[in-house]
């Protein structure tokens, strides 16, 4: 039984950094925006929030970091794509490379160090209930908002006047714009949000998941999390499904050994990335489906001529 | 403040100028972060800028670098003129040394002129199979193919890995995860004597000028640019999108093979498992500030491996951080995106009264 | 405050400049209370600059407008809204995504969306004959249905002015008979109409006052019920015009048919072609007419071979099978189709003139025989027609963006024409082109009959329709009718058949 509750834990923990990516990215495309520097803004954060708690011996104050790094990544992208038109493919590749680069940069100080432990919820006597304690009552924080998020994000988008702003902007941004919303202000925040969640999930990888810093530790979990926001067809409740789903089969390779499984590591390491081509082959395949919930704006540079 | 104004035809001077601007701005922005990390900003910049050109070796070395990023990125410029965006040649640079290294180890000892030409096919076919999978898939599946040519990155990583712990381990390598050394007649030819410049960087050149005539004068370029300028255009006139697809994924990958079994085969000598240390990303760098044109791509090449050796020799002589051109090489982009627009669009001093639109939120609504 | 002043609106003077040119000079006129006014001109009149600058989308150079007497100034238009003004483009502001009653909401102030705004949709809707379904998504209604609910959505604001931009180039007769009885009830309730059209006799039948605009000057002021169609036409242009005739020509051998073909929609809001049969024959127009987004586009893409049927014989060109064959093997049957998207689609907005040479006439005109662009010969063609067809650049290397829409369409029509096709498709030939070009481009088609080509124009300009075809079809919610001689069709009964059986159940029943 405890091994089950562990792989369990172990499934929700993988996912989480996933989850916040995913669900910034998919308010970043309601609002027609594809912002591929998702890997970029993770990484930033990851390391904005390992040197923070390091430095500060806070931990509230590393995911704060985090989440303002992760937002001004996020309104560098914001200012070429929106005020300087730039493409946001070529823009999101920048990031990614950029973030990259600048995560070394910043954490070569940081290796080999390792961060406080992250408080874990404990209600006396819920928390300690066999399996359904843990699995339940035993989790960090984040774990909490991650699901609050994806609530809050999916009330966001359907039941109120700004979600559907948002979702207009998304579908038609030259009627938006006619119409009067201000386009660009509104996706400067949808992607300084996108920002500030993969961060989050990327801090969530360095300060709870590892805890270490490792360079390119994100590991492709941004790319991962782009993927989710397809395979979710742009329905938040989906994209919980996927995430977890990418969990599992990252647990399955950390577990093989305690599970017998006599395969070589590597192959073991390449099934999220497999899973991923998978996957979107599955969604993607039949069209009007993959499409039904697709903004119809996405990606395309906005211009006001007048 | 300023007011934006899209320009009729997209200005010649501003294609041009962009990319020496974003190389200027890249520079100044050195200074400032040379200056943070608390190094001295004129010199740091000189050993990386200049220090390179001043030396035969180190411009040899220079060639050395430039090989696989000109190579790939005149691939890459062919799929982005077609809005196709394959961001895995990375993946296709490290299976083209994975079949091409494979093959040198299978002929290992085997002596004739045809070994060479085998290893280089073999090494082409390997990234032109990596690239198949996403244009397959997105020909087929209408699976976006930035994702999974990506994803194929990792994959291909962790598949050299497997080899050289395994299958392709050196026998006499007391378990080292590595490949034993490849027999001489499996080795580039060395362009310059006492160098590592190999005839790479005479295929990467011959590679520049034919992607050039292609999209000069022949159809296939001229059908590559309208199926990125405007995908119902192309319809139109009778031209496949799906085997633009084929097209442009299989040269690419095509020619990141190559440059990945020239990597393998000239200057590392072996199969490891860091053989792929970025060139495929540093390539989409290549190709945007060569402004996607062969003749660009060659210069930016240059650029880029300027920035390689002369980042090496600051980590020597100042122990200047290895990521730090990582974060040079993804500023150089943003720098370039930024003043992109100065090509499409002109900037007009903006009328007093252009009030921003308010939205019907607005207090004075009814 | 309300009848303090005679008029409701009143410009003076108002001036807007781009660069190069006028595009509004020192215009001034009033509209009353309760009144229909037109705003009555080509295109490139200045009709759409001047609503722009009235709904606060742009700003004027010079010159005022008083609103109920007072100085209006609208900086944006949710300032133009909150004064009492409503307007219904003529491309709607909607999301296709999106519901009726989501559309409505964006698209009004916070405070009016409040309460209960779906009953007040239904209840709108329903006093002025405008039925509308709140929970359907728009991109699945009729364009008809779309212009519904722009115009509720304008209503529920209680505006004192509706601007209307050419709102029946999209309806059926019939449905412009509902349209003009809204418009009449609204104005005897006191609400003022600025009506823009270039239609004549609609604004002979429905307005109370016409301004005729020419190169962004009024030229004329009159009441419309008291000209003859004639004499607003020579204001409008400002010349008399001898519209393209029909002469006689020789039928021959059939050139073109189409048999019983269906396919399936590949877009979410696209429309099936439902056994679709046609035949022409050579000396022959057939005009298919139709409200856009009846299957036009999606028959364009079938006979041009972007999309291809399983059966070789659906579709036959000169005899040949071609139903598996490419735009490409088309054009070399005869086949030369003239797409209604002029940028994006029949051309490509950032190429040049030569380059777009090469985009359709490579096959026909040998200008890329072995693979290798013949440029010189690109050119020599790309020159016959800049002459043939009077296309006024700046130069050949120039972007085909930067012509205006006329002299494009002319460059577009003129290259299919000059590959002397055997079979010329054109869908909108003359959209968005004046007059005379108009004529140019219809006498082009005419001539090329002559010489014995099959022709197809697909529109939705009805008038254009019976004025250069012999036979007419109507395409329905993706079904073809069979084609009659133009003789024996009214418009009354072309606008029965251009509802449809299911557009008008759509329209009339609501979920």
């Amino acid at each position: 039984m405890d091994l089950v509750a562990n792989i369990l834990i172990g499934v929700i923990i993988a996912a989480t950094p996933l989850v916040f990516a995913a669900i910034g990215e998919l308010v970043v495309e309601k609002s027609g925006v594809l912002n591929l520097g998702v890997e970029g803004m993770m990484i930033i954060g990851a390391i904005a929030a390992f040197a923070t708690t390091i430095e500060t011996g806070s931990i509230l104050g590393g995911i704060v970091a985090a989440i303002i790094c992760g937002a001004l990544m996020a309104l560098l992208f914001a200012f070429l794509t929106q005020t300087l038109l730039a493409n946001q493919v070529a823009t999101g590749l920048a990031l990614t490379l950029f973030g990259l680069g600048l995560a070394a940069l910043i954490g070569q100080g940081y290796s080999g160090k390792s961060a406080p432990p992250f408080p874990k919820l404990h209600i006396p006597g819920l928390s300690d209930l066999p399996v359904v304690g843990p699995l339940l009552f035993g989790h960090d924080f984040l774990v909490y908002l991650s699901f609050a998020l994806g609530i809050g994000v999916a009330w966001f988008l359907n039941r109120t006047r700004a979600g559907l702003i948002v979702r207009a902007i998304g579908e038609n941004h030259d009627a938006a714009h006619a119409i009067g919303y201000p386009v660009v202000l509104i996706r400067y925040a949808t992607i300084m949000f996108g920002g500030a969640c993969a961060a989050v999930g990327g801090a969530y990888l360095s300060i709870v998941q590892t805890p270490l810093w490792v360079e390119n530790m994100t590991a492709g979990r941004g790319w991962i999390a782009l993927a989710l926001v397809v395979f979710a067809t742009w329905l938040p409740g989906r994209l919980y499904l996927g995430a977890y789903l990418f969990g599992g089969i990252t647990i399955v390779q950390l577990h093989s050994q305690a599970l017998g499984l006599k395969v070589e590591p590597q192959l073991l390491a390449m099934l999220p990335y497999l899973a991923t081509i998978v996957v979107l082959v599955i969604i993607s395949a039949d069209r009007t489906r993959a499409r039904l919930n697709a903004p119809a704006s996405l990606g395309q540079t906005f211009f006001a001529s007048h | 403040m300023f007011r934006i104004e899209p320009r009729k035809e997209p200005s010649t001077l501003m294609l041009y100028a962009t990319p020496l601007i974003a190389v200027a701005l890249t520079i100044l922005s050195g200074f400032v972060l040379f200056t943070l990390l608390g190094k001295d900003p004129v010199r740091a910049t000189l050993l990386i800028f200049y220090k390179p050109l001043t030396s035969f070796y180190s411009l040899s070395e220079l060639i050395v670098k430039a090989t696989p990023l000109i190579l790939i990125g005149a691939g890459l410029a062919l799929c982005f003129r077609a809005n196709i965006w394959n961001i895995g040649a990375e993946g296709q640079f490290t299976m083209g040394a994975v079949a091409g290294g494979a093959m040198a180890l299978f002929l290992f000892e085997v002596e004739g002129f045809w070994v060479l030409p085998s290893i280089w096919i073999a090494g082409a076919l390997g990234g032109m199979l990596w690239a198949a999978i996403p244009a397959l898939l997105r020909n087929r599946f209408n699976a976006n193919e930035i994702l999974t040519s990506l994803m194929l990155v990792y994959v291909a990583s962790l598949l050299l890995s497997v080899l050289v712990h395994g299958l392709l381990r050196d026998p006499q390598g007391q378990n080292f995860p590595e490949s034993r050394l490849f027999h001489d007649a499996a080795l580039m030819p060395i362009l310059l004597p006492g160098t590592r410049a190999h005839v790479g960087f005479a295929v990467a050149l011959l590679a520049v000028l034919l992607t050039w005539a292609l999209m000069r004068w022949h159809v296939i370029g001229f059908q590559i640019k309208v199926a990125g300028q405007a995908p119902r255009a192309a319809r139109f006139a009778g031209f496949s999108g799906k085997k633009i697809v084929w097209f442009t994924f299989l040269v690419s990958g095509g020619l990141a093979g190559l440059a990945g079994v020239f990597e393998a085969t000239g200057p590392v000598g072996q199969l490891v498992p860091a053989l792929p240390v970025g060139y495929g990303f540093t390539a989409i760098i290549v190709a945007f500030l060569g402004r996607l044109h062969p003749v660009g791509i060659l210069l930016a090449g240059l650029l880029l491996a300027l920035t390689y050796i002369g980042g090496e020799g600051a980590q020597i002589a100042m122990s200047l951080p290895a990521a730090t051109i990582q974060v040079f090489q993804g500023m150089l982009l943003f720098y370039l995106l930024a003043t992109d627009i100065f090509v499409n669009y002109r900037f007009r001093p903006a009328p007093m009264k252009t009030a921003p639109p308010s939205t019907p939120a607005s207090p004075t609504a009814q | 405050m309300e009848k303090t002043s005679e008029y409701l609106l009143e410009l003076k003077g108002l001036t807007k400049t781009f660069p190069g040119v006028v595009a509004s000079d020192n215009v001034s006129f009033q509209v009353g209370h309760g009144e229909i006014h037109a705003l009555l001109g080509e295109n490139g009149a200045g009709k759409s600059t001047l609503v722009k600058m009235i709904y606060g989308v742009l700003q004027p150079d010079g010159g005022v407008m008083h609103l109920h007497g007072e100085t209006y100034a609208p900086a944006n238009p949710s300032a133009a809204r909150a004064h009492g003004l409503g307007m219904v483009f003529q491309h709607f502001l909607l999301f296709d995504a999106l519901t009726v009653i989501e559309n409505i909401e964006l698209g009004i102030a916070p405070e009016l969306a409040k309460g209960d705004l779906r009953s007040r949709i239904v209840e709108v809707s329903e006093f002025y004959g405008l039925k509308l379904d709140p929970d359907r998504l728009v991109g699945e209604l009729s364009v008809g249905q779309r212009q519904r609910v722009e115009i509720v959505r304008c209503l529920l604001q209680n505006p004192r002015l509706i601007i209307m931009d050419e709102p029946t180039s999209v309806l059926t007769p019939q449905e412009v008979e509902v349209l003009f009885r809204t418009l009449r009830q609204l104005a005897s309730e006191g609400c003022s109409i600025l009506y823009i059209s270039h239609k004549l006799e609609e604004i002979r039948a429905l307005c109370h006052k016409a301004t005729v605009l020419r190169g962004g000057k009024v030229v004329a002021a009159c009441t419309p019920a008291e000209e003859s169609a004639k004499s607003l036409a020579e204001m409008m242009i400002g010349d008399v015009l001898v519209p393209a005739k029909r002469t006689e020509t020789m039928i021959g051998a059939e050139r073109l048919r189409v048999d019983k073909v269906s396919l399936p929609s590949t877009h979410q809001f696209g429309v099936s072609l439902k056994d679709v049969s046609l035949s022409v024959r050579g000396g022959e127009i057939l005009g298919i007419a139709g409200v856009a987004g009846n299957g036009q586009e999606e028959l364009m893409e079938f006979l041009i071979g972007e999309r291809l049927t399983r059966r070789a014989d659906a579709i036959v060109i000169g005899g040949v099978e071609a139903g598996r064959k490419g735009p490409d093997a088309r054009r070399a049957l005869g086949l030369c189709p003239v797409p209604e998207e002029r940028l994006g689609h029949a051309a490509v907005p950032g190429m040049s003139l030569v380059e777009n040479t090469i985009l359709s006439a490579r096959v026909r005109k040998q200008l890329a025989g072995s693979g290798i662009i013949d440029y010189a010969r690109t050119r020599e063609f790309m020159q016959e027609i800049i002459s043939g067809f009077d296309v006024r650049t700046a130069g050949m290397d120039h972007a085909a963006r930067s012509l205006s829409g006329g002299n494009l369409q002319k460059f577009i029509m003129g290259r299919e024409i000059l590959q002397a096709p055997s079979v010329l498709i054109a869908c909108q030939p003359t959209w968005g082109v004046d007059a005379g070009a108009a004529a140019a481009i219809h006498n082009a088609l005419i001539d090329l009959t002559k010489n014995g080509a099959a022709i197809v124009v697909i529109s939705q300009d009805l008038d254009e329709l019976m004025a250069i075809s012999d036979r007419i079809a109507v395409i329905a919610n993706g079904a073809l009718s069979d084609p009659e001689p133009v003789a024996e069709v009214t418009i009354e009964s072309i606008g029965r058949k251009m509802g449809g059986p299911s557009s008008v159940e759509h329209a009339d029943v609501p979920h």
